[in-house]
């Protein structure tokens, strides 16, 4: 595959690396001449200086051909943009964008920006799955169907305890997949399963119905 | 009408002078409260200090009310992702963005943001002084 990085920081620098190892066709925008040296001089002529967000620069890299392009930049705006004048100027087949802040995912969602990944929700996942008090862990994202596997425990302080699941409204759309109470065993939750502290519920639900879902199930 | 405009440099400032002037009620975003000296001292808008990019931002600054969005800062790409926030987050009924790259400024033109680019109006005006 042709993949463009946009960005030749230390993510776009480690990823080409892997990338070129994968056997593909790599090139990198870099604005910065003395970052582009260094790729150039360590892994052979594979960084093109120039502004990734300009449709000449892009031109001038083949981006027609690609397959795919990847903007790692430090800015989400930049992110944004360069995957912009791929997708819409060049139809480049996946764009990729690197977010910083985790709210923009809707917004690059709606612009049609295929993969976002957000840095601050990886590590905030990683910190939710340590802490075993955080009501919601995510366990799965399937972002090209928009659906998420989630895991939502019941604390001592849910206003759910001793009732039926069928008490509970759920948001339409999602699912309850699997209860596992603390110390029986996992249950397919029906109509009339009890919720009791320290349950551990898993949920099929999509990212903008998740708190409301936990908040229903929990009560708080 | 309600217009919020995001950045408050030279161009910023005296759009928000000229449409208080005509009676609308204006909010201004900058990312450095010091900007703000360029508004005129009678200014009877809101100078709200805090980035335009950022949707609480925004929100605060009244934008699911306004009728217009602004984004006048100097980077191309914080006014395009500003003007898109407003335009597709916050259905904002008109969004108008500077973009000085005329080749961006074409592709956002296309994407439904009202662009335009001071560089070709510059350009042009030159190019029409001289013929003149």
């Amino acid at each position: 595959m042709y993949i463009i990085i946009v960005g030749g920081g230390r993510l776009g620098y480690y990823l080409a690396r892997a990338l070129l190892n994968e056997g593909h066709e790599i090139l990198i925008v870099e604005k910065n001449a003395h970052f582009c040296d260094i790729i150039n001089e360590e892994m052979g002529s594979v960084c093109v200086r120039g502004d990734g967000c300009e449709t000449a620069t892009l031109t001038e890299v083949g981006t027609g051909r690609a397959d795919m392009l990847v903007a790692v930049t430090g800015d989400d705006e930049d992110n944004m943009v360069a995957c912009q004048v791929a997708k819409h100027k060049f139809n480049v087949p996946r764009t990729i964008a690197r977010i910083r802040n985790p709210q923009n995912e809707i917004l690059f969602k709606k612009l049609g920006i295929d993969v976002t990944v957000s840095t601050t929700n990886i590590i905030l996942e990683a910190i939710e799955k340590e802490v075993p008090t955080h009501p919601l862990t995510h366990l799965l994202t399937r972002d090209d169907r928009g659906l998420e596997i989630v895991e939502v425990r019941i604390p001592p302080d849910s206003k759910t305890i001793g009732k039926p699941i069928k008490e509970v409204p759920l948001p339409e759309g999602t699912k309850l997949a699997l209860l596992i109470p603390r110390d029986r065993k996992p249950v397919i939750p029906s109509p009339n399963s009890i919720i009791r502290e320290g349950d551990q519920i898993i949920a099929l639900t999509t990212l903008e119905l998740e708190e409301e879902l936990r908040s229903n199930l929990t009560g708080i | 009408m309600k217009i919020v405009i995001m950045g408050c440099g030279r161009v910023g400032a005296q759009i928000a002078d000229l449409l208080e002037d005509e009676g609308h009620d204006i909010t201004i975003l900058d990312i450095d409260t010091y900007s703000f000296r360029r508004l005129p001292p009678d200014f009877k808008g809101t100078a709200l200090f805090g980035n335009g990019m950022d949707e609480e931002v925004l929100k605060r600054a009244g934008i699911e009310e306004a009728d217009v969005f602004v984004a006048m800062t100097q980077g191309d790409n914080r006014n395009v992702m500003a003007a898109q926030i407003a335009k597709h987050i916050f259905n904002v009924p008109r969004v108008i963005s500077r973009i000085y790259d005329p080749l961006r400024q074409e592709l956002y033109d296309a994407l439904g943001i009202e662009a335009f680019s001071p560089t070709t109006i510059f350009a042009e005006l030159v190019r029409d002084k001289l013929k003149s």
